[in-house]
């Protein structure tokens, strides 16, 4: 590979392309080559740097890390002479940022290890040979010519690893069960479907970094026996499937894929397949008769996919960052990986970071951290330094999780206990003005929304607990609804076929769990406590704070304010549709919430 | 999401086209129904007859598939497709009002399309870009950290 003394990234999000990336590529390309430096600096494409809103065309410039923004064409050759010639910044072109240049995925932060995200963001996701010089592909090379596939299954085992999907089921146990399945044909399949709300770390380590996943899927092919593999990718990554089928294509230029892979007699080719909008279709079962080209719907267990699995035949399903774990835990040894995290729960996770926090976007952490210093360590604390007040962990299957349990250790069997799960990473946040029946309700909508409808405890019951949580929400709760929550949840926990409605109760089983009160209030008293449910509050202006300036009037859509210039205004409830405009045009902050 | 043809005079054209370059096997339906969807806008009642007669698929099954994804529509679409997230990380930043702002906006519901045919509004599941939610993607665009009162502006941007 060649030296380069510099590095260009470009960013060639979509907004930035729109905003002329490409020409901006080739201008500065053009000129490098003009000024006889293009053997010293390389130009490469890269996912985002900053908001391309904001910032677009925008590029970052390594070894410096100085990001220019809102770059023309007409810029280039001034920019090249002085930071690539006379090695000046220029000043005037540097993105006005506060804070970090990536706002998804930022320098470690405090208590972080980065182990799967080791490479996004420094890698160029469209060049196999950037992979390589991080010794990408070694894993497959010694798996290939030093490993047995038991060996291979024992390293697996032995470094404790387990599937990052969210069940957490120990990877090595499941790649023997499919090993040992009887079957001339095998499948190998990648669960890319990432579709819990919130949880975002699949898609860019797809986007930043493909070919550990790949390799990974490779290293699993080779243990169980499988020729085929297909990565099951939803249509809402666009960009995820262009850089894996780029990917894909460069290892099989490069022997990594196809027939005979590096001189042996193991054959392995891989297909990226595309969803088309159903979450359910995150669920194994219902992945494969996606993949199938049918109704992502699933079907009861066992058999396991392990045993009878796509198109009937034995087949291995993991999670992307589960694949993305194995070239590293190869190369460094069992050891090296289960010396991070606790003794049940072994590794580093990834967790997108959402809501009121501070700091939102892309962690990992070794697992068995706490909860409060994933908030306040590397979350930097809730926004606008309000109060914590719940956590959602596991995305809408999962439990939200109070202040008394901020001290929790991060794992597979503590959060379970709690009654939430760890999914597949995402978190949500939220602060002290969130009312916890309308979080309850908002999960319970998605839920019933994506049930496939093929059971009827799903199907039907989902729909019964958003009917009970909309009259709650409403100020039409009645005595009873507690408990009759709490049947449906035991119910349709107990009865549902698959893991969507499995889970679907967890936010209401939680929320009744842990924030109760809230719900009485709501009930008993009609009142909503973190004045949320529109229905529940009423909006007022205060007396001698209103200057009369008529701005709430103007703005109000249903003409609900009345009063004169200069005098206190006044609302009528009847009339008021409970929008808040009024309150977030008002500059004297003199309109109330009660 | 850009239509590139128009429902009618060469839909049958589009079908085959489409149809050749995948294959005609069972496994492709997805695959086809979603390219089929991506030409003409949606999935015309022609459109699933001639996929099912080609694939050697009952029309059921096909029509059972094109019912199940969000993103197959067997109506026919406005000219633009806005895209609303409703997961939770852009309703807990102010997603609610962002969506009740574009209904008044359009003076439609979700999955309905405007009278003149320029819009359909639809909701999507988690586009994870949650770093700058609310999010909105119009066609291909994507929009973050989007508030009540950008919506007329952005909606202007399209003709």
């Amino acid at each position: 590979m060649p030296f380069f003394r510099s590095h260009v990234l470009v960013s060639v999000d979509p907004e930035c392309v729109k905003r002329g990336a490409y020409k901006l590529m080739d201008a500065l390309q053009d000129e490098l080559v003009h000024q006889g430096l293009n053997d010293e600096i390389q130009i490469l494409e890269t996912s985002r740097l900053g908001d391309p809103a904001q910032f677009g065309p925008d590029i970052m410039v390594y070894p410096e890390g100085v990001h220019y923004a809102n770059l023309s064409v007409d810029d280039v050759p001034f920019l090249v002479q002085e930071q690539f010639l006379k090695g000046r910044v220029v000043q005037k072109f540097v993105a006005q940022e506060k804070v970090i240049s990536d706002e998804e995925l930022g320098l470690p932060k405090r208590k972080e290890i980065r182990s799967v995200l080791r490479n996004c963001g420094k890698i160029d996701p469209t060049n196999i040979e950037d992979y390589i010089a991080e010794d990408g592909y070694m894993a497959l090379g010694k798996v290939i010519t030093e490993m047995s596939p038991d060996d291979v299954i024992n390293t697996i085992l032995k470094s404790g690893l387990r599937g990052r999907g969210g069940a957490g089921f120990p990877t090595g146990k499941k790649w023997s069960f499919a090993r040992d399945s009887i079957g001339e044909t095998k499948y190998v399949i990648c669960n890319a479907d990432e579709g819990d709300p919130g949880a975002f770390m699949n898609r860019r380590v797809l986007e930043g970094d493909p070919h550990s996943v790949i390799e990974g899927m490779i290293i699993a092919a080779y243990a169980i026996g499988s020729n085929q593999g297909y990565i099951y990718c939803r249509a809402e990554y666009p960009l995820a499937v262009k850089t894996l089928n780029i990917g894909i294509q460069q290892a099989r230029e490069f022997g990594f894929l196809g027939n005979n892979i590096l001189g042996s007699n193991f054959s392995f080719d891989l297909e990226v397949r595309m969803g088309a909008g159903a979450f359910v279709c995150g669920e194994e079962t219902a992945l494969m008769a996606s993949i199938e080209g049918k109704r992502g719907e699933p079907r009861p267990r066992p058999p396991f996919p392990a045993v009878k699995g796509l198109f009937q035949k034995p087949s291995n399903i993991n999670n992307v960052e589960t694949y993305a774990d194995v070239p590293r835990i190869i190369l460094e040894g069992p050891e090296w990986y289960a010396g991070m995290g606790t003794e049940k729960a072994k590794g580093t996770k990834t967790f997108a970071l959402a809501g009121d926090v501070k700091n939102t976007g892309l962690i990992e952490v070794p697992l068995g951290i706490t909860l409060r210093e994933i908030v306040y360590d590397v979350g930097g604390g809730i926004k606008d330094d309000k109060a914590f007040k719940a956590i959602q962990t596991g995305g809408p299957m999962g439990g939200m999780l109070p202040a008394t349990l901020l001290d929790m250790a991060v794992d597979y069997d503590t959060l379970t206990a709690a009654g939430s799960i760890m999914g597949s990473g995402g978190m949500i946040v939220m602060d002290e003005d969130t009312c916890m029946v309308d979080m309850a309700r908002f999960f319970m909508d998605f839920t019933q929304d994506e049930s496939c409808g093929k059971c009827v405890p799903c199907r039907v019951g989902t729909r019964r607990i958003l009917e009970i949580l909309n009259r709650i929400c409403d100020g039409e709760g009645r005595e009873g609804d507690i408990e009759l929550l709490q049947q449906l949840c035991f119910e349709i926990k107990r009865d549902s076929l698959c893991g969507l409605g499995q889970g679907a109760p967890n936010p209401v089983e939680t929320a009744l769990r842990y924030f109760r009160e809230e719900f009485e209030a709501h009930i008993r008293e009609k009142r909503c406590p973190a004045k949320v449910c529109r229905k529940l509050i009423t909006y007022e202006i205060v007396d001698g704070t209103c200057t009369g300036c008529t701005v709430c009037a103007r703005n109000c859509p249903v003409n609900a304010i009345s009063g004169e210039r200069r005098k206190t205004h006044v609302i009528d409830p009847d009339i008021c549709i409970r929008c808040g405009i009024c309150k977030q045009v008002c500059n004297f902050n003199a309109i109330i919430i009660k | 999401m850009a239509v590139e043809a128009k429902h009618g005079s060469n839909t049958d054209r589009v079908i085959e086209e489409v149809i050749e370059q995948y294959g005609a096997s069972r496994e492709e339906l997805i695959p086809i129904l979603n390219e089929i969807n991506r030409k003409i806008g949606f999935l015309p009642n022609e459109a699933l007859e001639k996929v099912s007669r080609q694939l050697k698929l009952p029309q059921s099954n096909v029509l059972s598939v094109a019912t199940f994804y969000q993103m197959l529509s067997t109506k026919p679409r406005g000219k633009h497709i806005i895209q609303f997230c409703e997961s939770a990380p852009c309703h807990v930043v102010g997603g609610r009002q962002v969506w009740e702002q574009l209904q008044e906006e359009l003076q439609i519901k979700a999955g309905e399309t405007t009278k003149d045919g320029k819009w359909s509004l639809v909701t999507v599941s988690c586009l994870g870009v949650c770093g700058v939610g609310p999010v909105i993607v119009i066609d291909e665009d994507m929009y973050g950290s989007v508030t009540p009162d950008q919506i007329p502006e952005i909606l202007s941007k399209y003709d």
